[in-house]
């Protein structure tokens, strides 16, 4: 374990994981948000998350490359994203909103093939990367590094979850969604179009999916294939937070960033998703024998 | 299973006639024109490269025909090749193989782009006994088999580095320091091709006795490599190896600028097809990378020219700028002709027994196969990107410039 020694020498590394950890696990709690949303209020689990990711980074790249501020590329990107998940709402998903979780789940996992396939139609399989301008900033005489666009995606994270939360709660629409999450039956029987709180909820999923995909492509690299690794990872996130509540999430995919961080250091990188997904059980197992006690406790 | 039954049978009756159809040793040489096969990666992950390869057979065949094609036996030939979409997929290649052998009757196979696809596909024309001219299946892997009928125009993956390596102990000696001291730092994609490259990095490493600090193998879903990174930051190697495909150096340049992470050497394969000068400008500066080839290089024949004729007609062709795989694609086909050529007889035995002889020039570099069929004429170069340029830096023989070793820290830049 040479690598834990050099954590013990120098233990200033550990700052620089963590750091790093925290704002990578930024970007997975946007796309986990996402993912919370629609199986909370949909009982849908999008297995095409990722790749909404992967269209809102290749949005932004182009919004830049037509002249717009890198910045500015996040709004684009949500806002084009949005009106994409409507259309996919409106075109594929609102057939198997009702349905048993296995068709919505063979749905979205043919939307995931058929996104990589047309991205890589249309966009090439190059690898593609845009440069956000921004510089780095030194602590700790230059012994720790943060580079400014991870903290811009970690704060866009927070803002991002701030305005979610007050649309849920204050707007009428996020009222109809909360009401619908909690009973559709009921709440289409107070009036509610069932129909239009799906579709907003999707299409605010892609949205999300969108600004974090702007992100991504500013703070690492893009490519066509690249969404499976954002699905399963907001899944993690999901399966770990529970429904219906961010602030979980959002600690979860902060945890789950410096996890993979210091796994990724420690154990070297081939082992970094092992790493996660074996806490994963462990994570399942753990909470399977606590609801057994709590059943065994309610007998 | 009894349900497929018919259908199996249908489908061997029908590969039986369309072999006893196309039958003999000469069948696919129609007219006058001799057919190739290839299964090449139109769409999917690789669809990129499989362009460029497909174009680099297409540019080769086309100026082969226009200079009055292959003389066989004192009869003229021309060339066409028949191609698949292997949907970057092995098994969908391997299928289409066995298509290609059984019911379109092609009788000479050109490779696919990768070397997964490679491997999928030789067991097949090993099968048949056809033999496959490939040039863009480097992993070592493939000639460890004993396979009779491969033959590859290609540098063998654990070249690919070699010559970094190489170049730092050179420059280590001329400031007076012993290679030995030289403190290496490598993180190479978890798949089989990059790891062949690793297996000969590490090869290389022990060879000059230097210290491997960091061994990092990248999962293929990459996406961040901040942890070895942190690791090199602390361990200063002199020498930072990267290799994952064209998302390896995008990422390591990217991540490494955001992180103020400096080391004297940063060496990578897949550069141009990152297109790292597009991609990062300034930053991109002092990288040093493994090519193939490239067209600067004083390599040439009597068919496409100069390495640099080679470009400026691909160019003029296709729009533009070859990268390696599209000049080693075109190479394979002329390694073909000039197979035909001597072997006099489309016999596929004979055609074997000439590509094995095979020992020529071309623009992409001398061809010469050994035993196993890999080309041991031709050495890997070295790149150093200096002034938004690509420069040769090695081996010494072709090197166009000097190699700016070490690279200034992000700081002095």
């Amino acid at each position: 374990m040479s690598s834990l020694d050099l954590l013990f020498q120098a233990p200033i590394l550990s700052v620089q994981l963590l750091i790093d950890g925290i704002l990578i696990g930024a970007v997975f709690a946007l796309a986990a948000y996402g993912m919370a949303l629609v199986w909370g209020v949909m009982n849908i689990i999008n297995i095409a998350q990722g790749e909404f990711v992967m269209l809102g980074g290749y949005v932004a790249l182009y919004a830049a490359q037509a002249g717009l501020h890198p910045f500015l590329g996040i709004p684009v990107a949500a806002a084009v994203m949005f009106v994409l998940g409507w259309a996919l709402y409106r075109a594929v998903i609102f057939r198997v909103v009702d349905k048993d979780l296995f068709i919505s789940l063979l749905a979205t996992f043919g939307l995931s093939i058929l996104l990589q396939q047309l991205a890589n139609e249309v966009f090439s399989a190059d690898v593609r990367t845009l440069s956000s301008g921004l510089g780095t900033i030194f602590l700790f005489d230059g012994m720790v590094t943060v580079s400014e666009i991870k903290l811009v995606a970690f704060v866009a994270t927070l803002a991002l979850g701030v305005c979610l939360l007050l649309f849920l709660k204050k707007s009428r629409m996020g009222q109809a969604i909360r009401a619908t999450a909690q009973d559709a039956r009921a709440a289409r029987i107070l009036g509610i179009d069932a129909d239009r709180v799906y579709a907003t909820t999707f299409a605010l999923n892609a949205a999300i999916c969108g600004a974090a995909g702007a992100l991504v492509v500013m703070t690492w690299i893009i490519h066509p294939y690249l969404g499976l690794a954002y699905t399963v990872r907001s899944f993690m996130i999901v399966v770990v937070a529970g429904l219906g509540n961010l602030g979980a999430v959002v600690a979860a995919g902060l945890g789950l960033g410096a996890a993979e961080n210091f796994a990724g250091f420690l154990l070297g990188a081939e082992y970094q998703a092992a790493f996660v997904f074996s806490l994963l059980v462990v994570i399942l197992v753990y909470r399977n024998i606590r609801l057994g006690r709590q059943r065994k406790y309610l007998k | 299973m009894t349900y497929f039954k018919p259908l199996a049978t249908a489908v061997a009756a029908a590969a039986t006639v369309s072999l006893l159809a196309s039958g003999s040793a000469s069948a696919k040489v129609e007219g006058d024109t001799i057919t190739l096969g290839a299964a090449v990666s139109l769409t999917g992950k690789y669809s990129t490269n499989g362009k460029n390869t497909k174009d680099g057979y297409d540019l080769a065949v086309k100026r082969i025909n226009e200079m009055g094609g292959v003389k066989v036996g004192g009869k003229s030939y021309k060339l066409a090749i028949t191609y698949y979409d292997d949907e970057s997929t092995p098994a969908r290649g391997a299928q289409l193989a066995e298509r290609l052998i059984n019911q379109d009757g092609v009788k000479y196979v050109l490779g696919p782009y990768s070397s997964g696809l490679t491997k999928a596909i030789a067991p097949v024309t090993e099968k048949y006994g056809v033999p496959m001219v490939e040039a863009n299946g480097a992993s070592r892997g493939l000639f460890a088999q004993g396979y009779k009928y491969l033959f590859a125009v290609l540098s063998t993956s654990e070249q690919y580095l070699q010559e970094a390596l190489n170049l730092a102990a050179e420059q280590a000696k001329a400031a007076g320091k012993d290679p030995k001291t030289l403190k290496v730092a490598v993180a190479i994609e978890n798949d089989n091709f990059s790891q062949d490259v690793r297996a000969g990095v590490i090869d290389d490493i022990k060879r000059h006795g230097m210290q491997l600090v960091v061994d990092d193998k990248l999962p293929p879903e990459l996406n961040d490599m901040a942890a070895t990174l942190t690791k090199v930051r602390a361990l200063k190697p002199d020498i930072l190896i990267v290799s994952a495909h064209a998302k390896g150096p995008a990422l390591a340049i990217r991540q490494m600028k955001d992180m103020q992470v400096s080391v004297p050497m940063l060496a990578m394969t897949h550069c141009d097809s990152a297109k790292i000068i597009e991609k990062f400008g300034k930053d991109a500066e002092y990288a040093v990378c493994a090519s193939q080839w490239d067209r600067a290089l004083s390599y040439k024949d009597n068919v496409l020219g100069s390495a640099e004729d080679f470009a400026k007609a691909f160019e003029k062709e296709y729009d533009y700028a070859p990268p390696y795989q599209a000049a080693e694609s075109a190479a394979a086909v002329l390694v073909y002709a000039d197979a035909f050529a001597r072997a006099g007889d489309f016999d596929t035995a004979k055609v074997r027994d000439a590509l094995a002889a095979t020992d020529m020039q071309t623009f992409y570099g001398n061809i010469k196969f050994d035993a196993t069929g890999k080309n041991t004429a031709k050495p890997m170069v070295l790149y150093q990107v200096q002034d938004g340029k690509f420069k040769v830096v090695a081996p010494s023989k072709w090197a166009s410039a000097k190699v700016n070793y070490p690279a200034p820290a992000w700081a002095d830049r």
